[in-house]
């Protein structure tokens, strides 16, 4: 059983995409049927190269460090703290996530710009652009996954520290923050691998003039058909995101052990700014970074309402049309309703998908056994999951073309492929969301009650279920909203008869015709609507009937 | 300690046991949600190869099936569609696995299992790379107009359809700053000016390429050292701070005067057939194509060598040039047919006239030269 636990998923991952990206890259290391590695050469003696992935990682560490610095307050405030309508805000933090990057990229452009209403900041362009872009897109990710844990900490062993003469920053240091430091190394490899393989983003508000390695390895692959410089930068993306990943490796298990967990909502008390200065001060930064946040949610929104200078509802009457393109065509197969049912169905597939392979790791992830080299291939395995991430969808969906293209795989346009596609973007998050949970649940309560005649079926449901459940309901959340928002993979499988939602945006987007843009950032709103709605019931999940741990 | 052991290891079987369990519940579950047929799928013409889709106008089942490939931006009237399957029984399934360059990489990549039957959307600033590949089987049509001859490159591909990529102006702006809009290239670099031009990107986008061909046929080749020519011109579009963005989205949308947001440059990189879409309640258009500014992209149709279906893709290049599916193509993609007997928009007519002689450069130069002319660009316009 442990084996099928290890092999199915493995399996999964395999099929749909390592080998698809190996067979791509490999395709760039063979010329005229020998292997040709002095692209090696070429690429790594090209200063350009160097620019561009100092470039990456200076974009990613900026963008990681300032989401994860920010969101360790958020997560106080949202999480460990009640306040009415901390819901909505949560909710809130968590739309642009899975917001088309290029519909974000040009509201973020449309605020910086000369002339735009922050135009005298004089950012438009430029490196802080596209970290504060960053930055929109990964704090409410970061917030979750630190302040899911942190709302379950036991807030006795802090208690005790004060009790015992602890400054309240010295508490926080010494017990909080580590108990904390798996979550925060977990949400910072996350966040990292987001930033850099950011693309669109990048594109928009930086152009090439701040190209990563995704946009070279776009560049390369579609416009130039240069396989030969894309595989090597694939390569190199490999072995920066697998640094990354060692490095939060390490610091997680460092920090990674059993904690005192209680029920979500026993360790939350009321927000006292008045008394408390710790809770001003975290209030008032988290309120500002929220309203930093809601600003081009905000653009967003209020372009939506608007058409020819008036306030309309046009814009939103329109979704149920096509679009106009010239002499009275129109701008879309299908309307945008149509497509919204489409995305919704995919997300289904790929949410059951991801959950049930990103279960199945993080049950086989969580286990700790004694034979040192089953240690080790855990951590392996630990860190391999997150890969997909780390990956170039450009690579991957290349690599589906010329991986999956004979039977019985041939799946190169058959409409199950884009959920897979949407899978394997969601297991690492999926993981990465139930695993600290798992983890640190005492064994000791396991053992409890399996020495108390309880059943290994029994201790899953009373034990682990209860409070991995909540965990659970956030990472279907998490799932869903990746795929009702995953761009890059889809466009290089899509159907022009069965489009998603960003495929439909991006179109309109892409299309002159009366009202097209002003429909696309409509659309825009409903698929962020969606996503608010879908992540704040998902993560009301509560386990039915727990009492007392 | 055995016990305890021995205890564990069942317990953590068993568990995974019932996970594996409703892994294969949900994977069933979820390749139930997927087979079946959503709402939408009974009006389109065909699902999958082979399917025996109904119009519901009670039209006898396809014979036989195609698949064209095509690009993101590729459209069609259902109903013009429906007519060529109800005429050779032949349905048709769609595959758009991206942008035009993307299209003509992936056909490349996959020419020894093929994606489909037919490929539509390959233009003339990459159609000589993938003819070189010999990804396409020869074919000549005898629909085709003698207006596409001009076209025609090689027995290869089949012109559909062109349009002309070309500087467009805010005739509005001009009017309220009391200022004559530039009409030429050589108008743009003049310092009256300065400041008011955004154009795209030619590494990340189609139109900005095909602006970086007009100049090279405007000005000439660059000489080897990277000097004169083309880019001494771009030198100077630089110098009258031109602004380069990357997509064609961000440069209307935003930056443009005339693009419906509060953008401040009265010059955008576009189309001629793009002012049709600016005429107001007066009947009209706000915006105007600079004529002496255009390259002439033309886009192609080729039968996908290898293709399991030749004969059938040989109908669909037929039935692209038929005056049906050529009065189709104005509409759905913002292109000009290829057939001139064909009638266009009203819109068109006024507002969207062709160059009367745009810049050309032959499409081999084209293949020859971009990723050396991107390079060259993109070292003095970036840096």
């Amino acid at each position: 059983m442990w084996t099928l636990a290890v092999v199915v998923p493995l399996v999964f991952l395999a099929a749909f995409f390592a080998y698809p990206v190996a067979a791509i890259v490999a395709r760039g290391f063979v010329a005229n049927g020998a292997l040709d590695l002095g692209g090696f050469a070429d690429v790594l003696g090209d200063p350009r190269t160097w620019r561009v992935v100092a470039h990456t990682l200076e974009q990613a560490v900026a963008g990681t460090v300032l989401a994860v610095v920010l969101a360790v307050p958020g997560a106080y405030v949202l999480y460990r703290c009640s306040w009415p309508g901390r819901g909505l805000v949560r909710g809130l933090v968590a739309v642009p996530f899975v917001l088309p990057s290029v519909v974000v990229g040009v509201a973020f452009r449309a605020l910086l710009a000369s002339h735009g209403p922050l135009g005298f900041l004089g950012l438009d362009r430029s490196f802080p652009a596209i970290v504060a872009a960053l930055v929109f897109f990964n704090y409410g990710l970061a917030v979750r996954l630190i302040g899911t844990v942190w709302e379950r900490l036991d807030p006795r062993t802090e208690q005790a520290a004060r009790t015992l003469g602890a400054s309240p920053a010295r508490a926080f240091l010494t017990v909080t923050l580590p108990a904390l430091g798996p979550a925060i190394a977990s949400a910072a490899s996350l966040v990292f691998l987001f930033c850099a393989t950011a693309f669109a983003v990048v594109l928009v508000l930086g152009g090439q003039r701040y190209a990563t390695v995704e946009v070279e390895i776009w560049l390369r692959t579609t416009q130039f058909l240069d396989l030969r410089t894309a595989s090597v930068l694939s390569v190199i993306q490999l072995v920066v995101v697998a640094v990354a990943l060692w490095v939060s490796a390490r610091a997680r298990s460092r920090g990674e052990r059993a904690l005192r967990l209680v029920e979500a909502g026993r360790a939350v008390r009321p927000l006292r700014p008045l008394r408390s200065p710790v809770d001003a001060a975290t209030a008032a930064l988290t309120a500002l970074v929220v309203a930093l946040v809601a600003l081009p949610l905000l653009t967003l929104v209020v372009r939506s309402f608007r058409r020819d200078g008036a306030w309309t509802l046009a814009n939103y009457a329109a979704l149920s049309g096509t679009g106009r393109a010239g002499g009275g065509g129109s701008a879309l197969t299908v309307s945008v309703w149509a497509a919204a049912q489409n995305s919704l169905r995919i997300a289904v597939d790929a949410t059951l998908l991801a959950l049930v392979v990103g279960i199945t790791l993080s049950l086989v992830l969580s286990r700790r056994p004694r034979r040192p080299f089953a240690r080790r291939a855990i951590g392996a395995l630990d860190s391999a999951v997150m890969l997909p991430l780390g990956v170039s969808a450009v690579t991957v969906g290349f690599g589906f073309l010329i991986a999956l293209d004979r039977p019985p795989l041939d799946l190169r346009s058959s409409l199950v492929l884009i959920p897979i596609a949407q899978a394997m973007v969601a297991i690492p998050l999926v993981v990465r969301t139930i695993l600290p949970v798992l983890r640190a649940i005492d064994p000791r309560l396991r053992q409890a009650a399996a020495v108390l005649g309880a059943a290994p079926g029994r201790v899953l449901a009373t034990v682990d279920l209860p409070l991995a459940l909540r965990s659970i309901g956030l990472a279907a959340g998490f799932a869903f909203a990746v795929s009702l928002g995953e761009f890059g993979a889809t466009s290089f499988l899509a159907r022009p008869d069965r489009p998603t939602l960003p495929v439909v945006i991006f179109r309109l987007l892409g299309r002159p015709g009366e009202g097209n843009y002003e429909m696309a950032v409509a659309a825009s709103v409903v698929l962020a609507v969606v996503v608010g709605v879908v992540m704040t019931t998902a993560e009301r999940l509560r386990p039915a009937g727990t009492g007392d741990l | 300690m055995t016990t305890t052991r021995t205890t564990r290891r069942r317990a953590t079987g068993r568990t995974t046991g019932a996970a594996l369990g409703a892994l294969g519940a949900t994977l069933a579950l979820a390749a139930c949600s997927l087979s079946s047929p959503s709402p939408s799928v009974t009006t389109e013409t065909s699902d999958t190869p082979g399917s025996t889709a109904t119009d519901g106008t009670g039209t006898a089942a396809p014979a036989s099936s195609i698949t064209l490939v095509t690009h993101d931006s590729f459209n069609v009237s259902q109903d013009v569609l429906d007519a060529f399957t109800a005429e050779t029984g032949i349905s048709v399934t769609m595959v758009a696995p991206g942008d035009g360059g993307a299209l003509v990489n992936q056909l490349v990549l996959t020419k020894d299992s093929p994606l489909g039957d037919v490929v539509f959307g390959v233009d003339n600033t990459f159609a000589t790379r993938a003819i070189d590949e010999g990804v396409f089987e020869p074919y000549t049509s005898a629909a085709l107009p003698a207006s596409a001859e001009q076209y025609l490159l090689g027995d290869a591909l089949t012109p559909i359809d062109f349009s002309d990529v070309c500087l467009n102006v805010d005739l509005d702006w001009y009017e309220e700053n009391g200022q004559t809009p530039p009409a030429t290239f050589d108008d743009l670099v003049l310092p009256e000016y300065a400041g008011q031009t955004v154009v795209t990107n030619p590494a990340t986008s189609s139109p900005g390429l095909a602006l970086l061909a007009a100049t090279v046929g405007a000005f000439g080749e660059a000489t080897s050292d990277g000097t004169g020519g083309w880019i001494e011109y771009w030198e100077k579009l630089r110098d009258n701070d031109v602004l380069v963005v990357d997509g064609w989205s961000d440069a209307y949308y935003v930056d443009f005067s005339g693009g419906g947001g509060d953008g401040t440059r009265p010059v955008v990189l576009s189309y001629a057939s793009s002012p049709p879409f600016t005429v107001g309640d007066d009947g009209t258009a706000r915006t105007a194509a600079l004529l002496d500014t255009c390259f002439r992209q033309v886009e192609y149709a080729g039968v996908i060598a290898g293709a399991a279906n030749p004969e059938g893709a040989r109908a669909f290049i037929d039935f692209m040039l038929s005056p049906e599916f050529q009065a189709d193509v104005p509409g759905q993609m913002y292109v000009y047919p290829v057939d001139s007997s064909v009638e266009l928009p009203a819109d068109w007519a006024r507002f969207a006239p062709l160059a009367p002689s745009p810049w050309t450069v032959p499409a081999e130069d084209i293949a020859a030269h971009r990723s050396d002319w991107i390079d060259l660009w993109a070292s003095k316009l970036l840096a």
